[in-house]
Formats: structure tokens, sequence, C-alpha cells
């Protein structure tokens, strides 16, 4: 019965559960062509870092075990400002040139 | 360490649809599905915060992320109605899948070559109340900070899209 190879959840576990998640944040936000989607890997990267705060917080030995959440709570505000201010940029840009494809966004372009 | 039967459980399933739903993220062709895997993504990471003793932080994720995110992401869909809702990718695909590749086993290779140490504490009590003291105490001027931070952020986001000759 608990003979299982994944009788328990360990540190590493959880790692590469987060490392997972940060990859396709990664491959979603370096390949999307639309702004809303770029963020999307960027909000999915952010909820990557937490899980991998949120695990040294639950196993790793510290003399203030919390602080881990303190961090994972700074970084969920942060994502909410930095993703208000990035939608509100991509509806502006979206006003002026009806696109909000990157690559068609080139008038800064050499 | 966590080794309670059900929780394993709960742990592998929430965490292989997390995974799931994230690359659903990448691989639908429909951007407004792309948000609401997205915001299932969230809610599935909520999930984990509460197999690891985070309570209150996976309450704030639903509250904030499922919810507040999710909803200005879907948003600013549907104020953008003539772009391109394919969920296409640039010419730069190849690069970022191997990129990503990379980083998903360096970060594998040292998780598992590290020697963590390991504590062998039980799993947190309610942490709200701990964590509202430490917000105001040791950290209270970084929250103090981060106060300012989103309310400017929020100006920002008004201001930037306002109409042009909206006096209001």
């Amino acid at each position: 019965m608990s003979s299982v190879v994944l009788a328990s959840v360990s540190l590493e576990n959880v790692l590469v559960i987060g490392a997972l998640l940060f990859s396709i944040g990664l491959y979603v936000s370096l390949s999307k062509r639309n702004a809303v989607g770029i963020l999307m890997g960027v909000e999915l990267m952010l909820n990557a870092v937490n899980v991998t705060f949120l695990a040294f917080s639950r196993y790793v030995e510290s003399p203030r075990p919390l602080d881990g959440q303190v961090f994972a709570m700074f970084v969920i505000a942060i994502a909410a400002a930095e993703a208000a201010v990035a939608l509100a940029l991509a509806v502006a840009v979206y006003r002026h040139r009806e696109t909000v494809n990157i690559d068609e966004i080139d008038l800064l372009r050499w | 360490m966590i080794d309670d039967a059900g929780v394993v459980v709960a742990f592998w399933v929430i965490a292989v649809s997390t995974v799931v739903c994230a690359l659903m993220v990448a691989a639908v062709r429909n951007l407004v599905h792309a948000v609401l895997f997205l915001a299932l993504t969230f809610v599935g990471v909520a999930g984990i915060y509460i197999v690891l003793a985070a309570d209150f932080v996976a309450l704030v994720q639903v509250l904030i992320y499922a919810g507040a995110v999710g909803v200005l992401m879907t948003f600013a869909i549907m104020l953008t109605p003539a772009a391109d809702r394919r969920n296409s990718e640039t010419i730069f695909q190849a690069p970022a899948a191997v990129l990503a590749g990379l980083v998903l086993a360096i970060v594998t290779f040292v998780a598992y070559d590290t020697e963590w140490r390991i504590s062998g504490r039980d799993a947190f009590p309610a942490t709200a109340a701990s964590l509202g003291e430490a917000f105001l105490k040791p950290y209270v001027v970084p929250f103090e900070v981060v106060s300012v931070l989103l309310m400017t952020a929020m100006i920002g986001a008004i201001v930037l899209t306002r109409e042009e000759g909206d006096d209001v």
C-alpha cells in the first residue's frame, strides 16, 4: 500500500513542480505574439516563484520559517500592480494601433 | 516531511492538473480559452499552497490571482476586440522552447543535487495571525512601500486608459 515510490512529498518534488511552471511561463512569455499572452507567461513565472518560496518556507530549517510566506505575499502584491499597469498599456497601445501583437508594434525599430 | 497518504495523493493530483492547465495556456489556439486555463492554473497553485501549509497565502492567491488578475485579463482581451485572438507564436518559438527546457533541466538538477537542510518540524498552525504580526512588526516599512506602490500603479493604470480629451 504505502510501498508506492511517491509515499511522501519531498522538497525536491515541489521544486520540480515550480520549475515546470516557471519554464512553461518562460516559454509562453518569450514565444507569444499577443501582449496579453506574454503577460500570462509572466504571471505563471511569478506563481512558480511563489511555489518555490512556500516550499522552502515549509521544509528548510530556519529561525524564522514564516518569512517565505511574507515574501510570497509581497510578490503577489507586486504582480497585481504589474498586471494592472501592463494591461492598461496594452489597451492604450490598442487605441493607437488597433493591434496588441508585439511584432507589429515596431515604431521605434531601427 | 509530508507523508499523510491523503495529502500526498491530493498533492500529486493537484500538481499534475496544474501543470496540464499551464501547458494548455501555451497550447490552446484561442486567447480567451488561454485566460480560462490560466485561472484554473492559479486555483491549482492555491491547492499546492494549502499542501505546503500556507492557508492565508492560498486564500489571497484565489482572491487576487484567480479573481482579480483573471478578470483583469479577460477585460483586456474584451477591450481589444479587433486584435488578433489566435494565441499564435512569433519566430522565437523554437529558441524559447529550448531556453525553457534548459531552465527546467538546470533547476531540476540543482534541486536534486543540493543537500537541503530539511527540518523535521510539523506544518504551521493557522498562519493568518502570525503573518499579520510579521507585516506590522519586522516588515512594516516594506509593507507601507508596497501599499504606496500599489496605489501609484492603480492611478497610473487609470491615467493610461483614459480617453484623450477626457477632462474629468
